[in-house]
């Protein structure tokens, strides 16, 4: 299977196809969140959101054998498609794995430039809580 | 006489750049106006030759630096046709203009079940320091409601006023919609039952006449980056009796006439008002932004940037999924909008890759933005050094991400 640098690696190589214009980018990016899965509404709330800006994400994960499952979903289509690019990378590994995980794609692909200020920071948070759910994920699993 | 658009332009550098590999449109002038060369050359003129503090200096320098930032307070006092220079104080800008006045005027006048009367379209930095006051005093925060449009409904207003009414601070001009209020009726109705009146002239004060004497406001505050002018600096104008009355804002240097330690007294207006160390440097080069604003001439920019908004409007009008937010009769060069289906921010960051610098969000107008049912708005806002072809630039941009959701 391959592993969390693979699919990075995967990544990367598709957005060199795009070439340097950030308006092909941004509607890729675009596109890719119409592949997330629907979110539960039943974690459509508060507790679940992280805190941006301007825009509002929702993440929610659960452990299936010993892996991984986030859910998630956001108001805005760039960073739905940022959030996709996380699923996929993060998604059905172990604990141990996510935590270990060095997430390099983001700057990889050029968006660091296009995103800004704002949305870096929303995005480095996301990264954040997902590790977080991780951990306490593998907390569980040593008790 | 019409504006000659591309001399205007000549004289401020930053325009003439490339963002993301395409020439920069910079429609994001409510936020702030970009500087003329005039302006940049007179600080580092000052910074070079005239460094110094001002007032109280025994030698040259101090006095060429104190006679130029008196100038600009000359200059401030003519374009707002303020009866004299004593009437004109300088702050950090309208958000601490505001401030001062709820902070000095606030105490000394309103008192508990006094009422101060705001309206739907405020921008939070004048609604926030009137909630403190309340909190502070016990009096009561009314809100003048709205139309779809963005219009304030005078009825309503005139219905709040009552001789309860203690203070009716307003916006000129919304910064998030563009309404351009009827401030001279305001101020004579509020007048009528003792009120006093502020008026928030920071999207104003660059694109309309402003007349102090002929709209009888109390108060009038905004800020000199909007106006082709240095950030950090902002003016309160008030009327003679009033700022008199009131009590000093902050306590130190300049603003004292004695100190000794049983008992401080004060310095005359507008030195009361500006304790400490002011911005010397920027206050000094408002002035060629004023001279700029003067000589291009107030109704040629206002005609200028209407031209532009209409334009704009024209262009997007028909537009599938281009839904334009604030539609009052009178409006300033303010043009806001959503694209059904698109998160502002999205559109936002499109316009970026295409070097177009817009606004989003709620342009700190939160319950403008609830009243009108909406999370935020794009907004682009136009000033003298724009052009009908960035206009046209921008409306093909548009209508292409506005195409993504709008089949």
């Amino acid at each position: 299977m391959s592993t969390i640098a693979d699919i990075q690696n995967e990544i990367v190589a598709e957005f060199e196809i795009l070439g340097d214009d950030r308006e092909s980018t941004i509607f890729y990016i675009m596109e890719l969140g119409g592949n997330l899965e629907p979110y539960p509404e039943d974690f459509r709330k508060d507790e679940y959101i992280i805190q941006g800006c301007q825009s509002r994400v929702w993440l929610v994960a659960e452990e299936q054998g010993g892996k991984v499952i986030y859910k998630a979903d956001s108001n805005t289509d760039i960073t739905k498609g940022l959030i996709s690019l996380l699923i996929r990378v993060l998604n059905h590994r172990s604990p141990k794995e996510i935590l270990e995980a060095e997430l390099d794609f983001i700057p990889r692909i050029g968006m660091g430039n296009i995103l800004g200020s704002q949305r870096s920071n929303g995005l480095a948070s996301m990264m954040n809580q997902m590790k977080r759910y991780a951990l306490a994920f593998q907390t569980k699993q040593n008790a | 006489m019409s504006i000659q658009v591309n001399a205007i332009r000549s004289l401020f550098p930053i325009l003439h750049q490339e963002v993301n590999g395409h020439p920069l449109i910079y429609f994001d002038n409510a936020a702030t106006t970009q500087k003329p060369a005039a302006v940049l050359d007179a600080i580092q003129q000052y910074y070079e030759k005239d460094n110094s503090n001002i007032h109280r200096g025994a030698h040259t320098l101090a006095d060429r630096a104190t006679r130029q930032y008196e100038e600009t307070r000359e200059s401030v006092k003519t374009l707002l046709n303020a009866r004299e220079t004593a009437e004109i104080i300088f702050t950090r800008g309208t958000t601490e203009s505001i401030n001062l006045v709820a902070k000095t005027f606030g105490p000394k006048f309103i008192q508990k079940g006094d009422e101060i009367l705001i309206s739907n379209l405020e921008h939070h930095s004048n609604i926030v320091p009137w909630q403190m006051l309340c909190e502070q005093t016990g009096a009561i925060l009314k809100v003048i409601p709205i139309t779809d449009a963005g219009e304030l409904l005078m009825d309503e207003f005139e219905k709040l006023l009552s001789s309860k009414t203690k203070l009716v601070s307003i916006v000129h001009a919304s910064n998030a919609l563009g309404t351009i209020n009827p401030a001279k009726k305001i101020i004579e109705a509020a007048h009528a039952v003792g009120a006093k009146v502020l008026l928030d002239g920071a999207q104003s004060a660059s694109h309309l006449e402003v007349d102090v004497q002929d709209l009888d406001c109390d108060f009038l505050a905004f800020s000199a980056h909007k106006l082709y002018g240095p950030t950090g600096l902002g003016v309160l104008y008030g009327k003679r009796a009033l700022l008199e009355e009131m009590p000093p804002f902050l306590g130190g240097g300049e603003m004292i006439r004695e100190v000794t330690f049983e008992k401080t007294t004060y310095n005359t207006i507008p030195f009361k008002f500006e304790a400490g160390t002011p911005s010397i440097a920027e206050v000094i080069a408002f002035k060629p932004a004023l001279d700029f604003i003067t000589s291009t001439g107030k109704a040629n920019i206002h005609h200028h940037e209407n031209d532009l908004l209409q334009y704009a409007v024209e262009l997007l009008l028909d537009v599938k999924g281009v839904i334009p937010v604030g539609t009052a009769a009178e409006k300033i060069a303010v043009f806001s909008f959503t694209i059904q289906g698109m998160h502002p921010f999205d559109v936002g960051q499109l316009l970026d890759a295409k070097g177009i610098a817009v606004r989003t969000g709620h342009h700190c107008t939160q319950p403008l933005m609830h009243r009108l049912g909406l999370e935020g708005t794009v907004r682009a806002s136009f000033a003298v050094y724009n052009t009908r072809a960035e206009v046209e630039v921008f409306a093909q941009a548009v209508t292409k991400i506005a195409s993504l959701k709008n089949k």
